[in-house]
């Protein structure tokens, strides 16, 4: 199958995109949505390996991640109200308590 | 155990008790309640001893009272136990009778004086300590007494502690006495262990039945109980504490030096001769030490200035005198000495107490003079005191002490040893016949000012008569110690030619004193160049005192410690450096779990 590399390449440039806006937003909610892509591309990956392999795996993989992540949304949509709530910003820099 | 002696216990408790109800309540109270109560305790301890003495004298024969056990560790019960016999009641007598008369004393003597109440509650507390120690029937509560002595010389020495002096002169009776208590212990422990009981009757039983004469332990143990009494008793070379004890109030000296303290190191070995007869060397090191102390001791009284110090360097040569005694084995002419000079080593300092006093406080021998009208009890007081102690033929008590000595040094110590004793009667004549003329008898030059009064004069006029004429007691004294002590008598009759030399003694060394001041013009200064001492004290200066200021400072800074403060060193700053990554930041930690992601990924593929 020739399509594999490109669906990779398609996952990691996900991936780097999620992991760039991660390091470069300071909005917590757009963290967030870099976060997704994250997922999203490692989600991608997993396709293309089960397709490659022609193995239900990567699809059991995929749901599983959906749900993770879905869970994992859920609680940090309900963090960042409160962070919101108590700093009057979802800016990240501004929470430095946690530190030594 | 009959009627009398169960009170033995009140004895050292009432002064024990005033000490306790004057430390704790004295600053409130005036003084004549202090100084009622004080006197009063010791009074009556006084009295108590007085009856029972009289009990003993009909009925010989140690009384032991049991009062309870001390603690209890296995098979080792010390038992708080007191024992009444011909050597503590000697003993007893003189402390309470001469601690009595030094309260009486000191009540007129410290009047006015900041801290009344302080000063009396450490004087009854020192009878107290002295009686425990010279009533203790086991070591264990000896030892007790021995410190508590130490103690209360301490705080007494330095009862004018704001002079900072005064203070150096308290810390070093108590670090040169302590440097004789340490080997002191170490022999009490090796008697325990070796023997198995710190009961002084089983300990002398034990020893005698185990050891043969001259065996290594009883030496050892001998020699290490020798260096406590040596640091008690102020002899060489731990004796540079009496010289300056002097810092203390004039009666405390009296005290000190008649009563207490001074005595318990004589005492100790008079109490455990049988132990020490069993160490021969150690006797006969005793012996000599006693022999140059009194010389060394009887050169020094010849050029102080200072009366006080002259008496007190006459204590450290006296206390040679009883150490040569105690040296041949001659317990009971030592036990008398020591008698004897608790009264007229306690006459001479109240004596120069009074002078000191109606002087304004002046102490420098060269700036008394004329003190037979302006001070007339002291003058007697002293004269009678003085001639004691220079021994007089047959007027002085001292004479008949010093008696005994030398001829127990001449049928038992050899010619060496009497020789030195004998040039130390004459010194010891010389000496005080110079302070007497110097400080007495030649022109006045400080006027007359202190006001002296019947508090003063009352225990110098009951002083005079025992230190002139105890020394008729010899016989039933001797009598009296020997079933304490288990030490034979030294035969009464000498030989001729010695006596007569000893007899003779005191009046050449008062003779020599009177021509040698009488000789010079009168332009010249009638003194010597004061010494202070032979250098012992420089000695320990720099060999003992500065060695352990450095090594103090250097372990200060605690050398040991370094390879351990290293690793403290050490882990505090990796955790510097990894603390500093916890900064909160939240974008660095992800950057830096990317990194770290990539790096492990690029590790794994390559």
């Amino acid at each position: 199958m020739t399509t594999t590399p490109v669906v990779l390449t398609l996952a990691a440039a996900l991936m780097g995109i999620g992991m760039a806006g991660v390091l470069a937003r300071r909005n917590l909610m757009f963290m967030l949505v870099s976060v997704e892509l994250v997922f999203n591309g490692a989600g991608l990956a997993f396709i293309a390996a089960g397709a490659h392999w022609a193995q239900p795996d990567g699809q059991v993989m995929f749901l599983l991640i959906l749900s993770v992540s879905g869970a994992e949304t859920a609680t940090a949509l309900a963090l960042m109200l409160r962070l919101e709530r108590h700093y009057g910003t979802l800016d990240v820099d501004a929470m430095r308590q946690l530190r030594d | 155990m009959d009627e009398p002696a169960v009170l033995l216990w009140l004895v050292p408790a009432l002064p024990l008790a005033g000490a306790l109800v004057l430390a704790l309540r004295g600053r409130h109270w005036p003084e004549r309640w202090i100084a009622r109560l004080a006197c009063a305790t010791v009074a009556a301890s006084a009295l108590l001893v007085v009856i029972m003495g009289a009990d003993y004298l009909a009925a010989p024969g140690a009384r032991v009272q049991v009062l309870w056990s001390w603690f209890a560790v296995g098979e080792f019960s010390p038992a708080v136990a007191l024992r009444l016999d011909g050597l503590s009641l000697v003993m007893v007598a003189v402390i309470t009778g001469v601690g009595f008369l030094v309260h009486l004393y000191s009540s007129a003597y410290m009047a006015g004086e900041e801290g009344y109440g302080r000063y009396f509650a450490w004087l009854n507390l020192f009878v107290a300590a002295m009686l425990v120690l010279v009533l203790a029937d086991d070591l264990l509560l000896l030892f007790l007494g021995w410190e508590l002595v130490g103690l209360c010389s301490y705080l007494l020495i330095g009862f004018w502690y704001r002079d900072a002096d005064n203070g150096a002169a308290a810390r070093k009776a108590l670090i040169m006495t302590m440097a004789g208590d340490v080997p002191l212990v170490v022999g009490l422990l090796l008697l325990f262990s070796s023997l198995g009981s710190t009961a002084i009757p089983t300990l002398l039983d034990q020893a005698a039945a185990r050891w043969p004469v001259g065996a290594a332990l009883p030496t050892t143990a001998a020699l290490l109980l020798a260096f406590g009494a040596i640091g008690k008793s102020a002899q060489l070379p731990l004796h540079t504490w009496l010289p300056s004890a002097m810092a203390g109030p004039t009666p405390v000296s009296a005290l000190l030096h008649a009563a207490t303290m001074v005595t318990a190191g004589v005492y100790l070995i008079a109490r455990l001769h049988p132990l020490f007869a069993l160490a021969p060397p150690v006797l006969d090191a005793l012996a000599w030490l006693g022999a140059i102390t009194l010389l060394l001791a009887g050169l020094h009284a010849l050029v102080q200035n200072d009366i006080k110090r002259v008496l007190a360097w006459s204590t450290v040569s006296q206390l040679g005198f009883m150490f040569m005694a105690l040296g041949v084995g001659a317990v009971t002419a030592a036990m008398f000495h020591l008698f004897v000079h608790a009264f007229f080593k306690a006459l001479l300092f109240l004596a120069a107490g009074i002078a000191i006093l109606a002087l304004g406080h002046e102490q420098d021998l060269r700036r008394m003079g004329a003190l037979q009208k302006r001070a007339p009890w002291a003058f007697w007081g002293f004269l009678a005191g003085g001639a004691s102690l220079a021994a007089v033929p047959f007027l002085s008590a001292g004479f008949f002490s010093k008696e005994l000595i030398l001829a127990a040094l001449w049928q038992r110590g050899g010619g060496a040893l009497w020789a030195v004793a004998w040039v130390g009667a004459v010194l010891t004549a010389a000496y005080i016949t110079r302070a007497f003329i110097i400080g007495f008898l030649s022109a006045p030059v400080t006027p007359a000012t202190g006001a002296t009064g019947w508090r003063l004069h009352l225990p110098v006029a009951l002083l005079v008569p025992p230190s002139l004429a105890v020394g008729w007691l010899a016989p039933p004294f001797g009598a009296l110690l020997v079933p304490a002590s288990g030490a034979t008598l030294p035969a009464t009759e000498t030989a001729f030619l010695p006596a007569l030399l000893a007899a003779l003694a005191p009046l050449l060394g008062i003779a020599l004193a009177w021509y040698a001041l009488h000789r010079r013009p009168a332009s010249a200064p009638r003194h010597l160049a004061p010494v202070e001492d032979t250098g012992f004290d420089r000695f320990y200066w720099a060999w003992v005192r500065t060695p352990y200021q450095v090594l103090a400072r250097r372990l200060a800074e605690d050398p040991f410690d370094r390879p351990f403060m290293a690793i403290v060193q050490l882990t505090r700053v990796l955790w510097q450096v990894l603390s500093a990554t916890q900064d909160g930041r939240l974008r660095r930690y992800a950057l830096t779990l990317v990194a770290g992601t990539v790096v492990l990924l690029a590790m794994v593929m390559t």
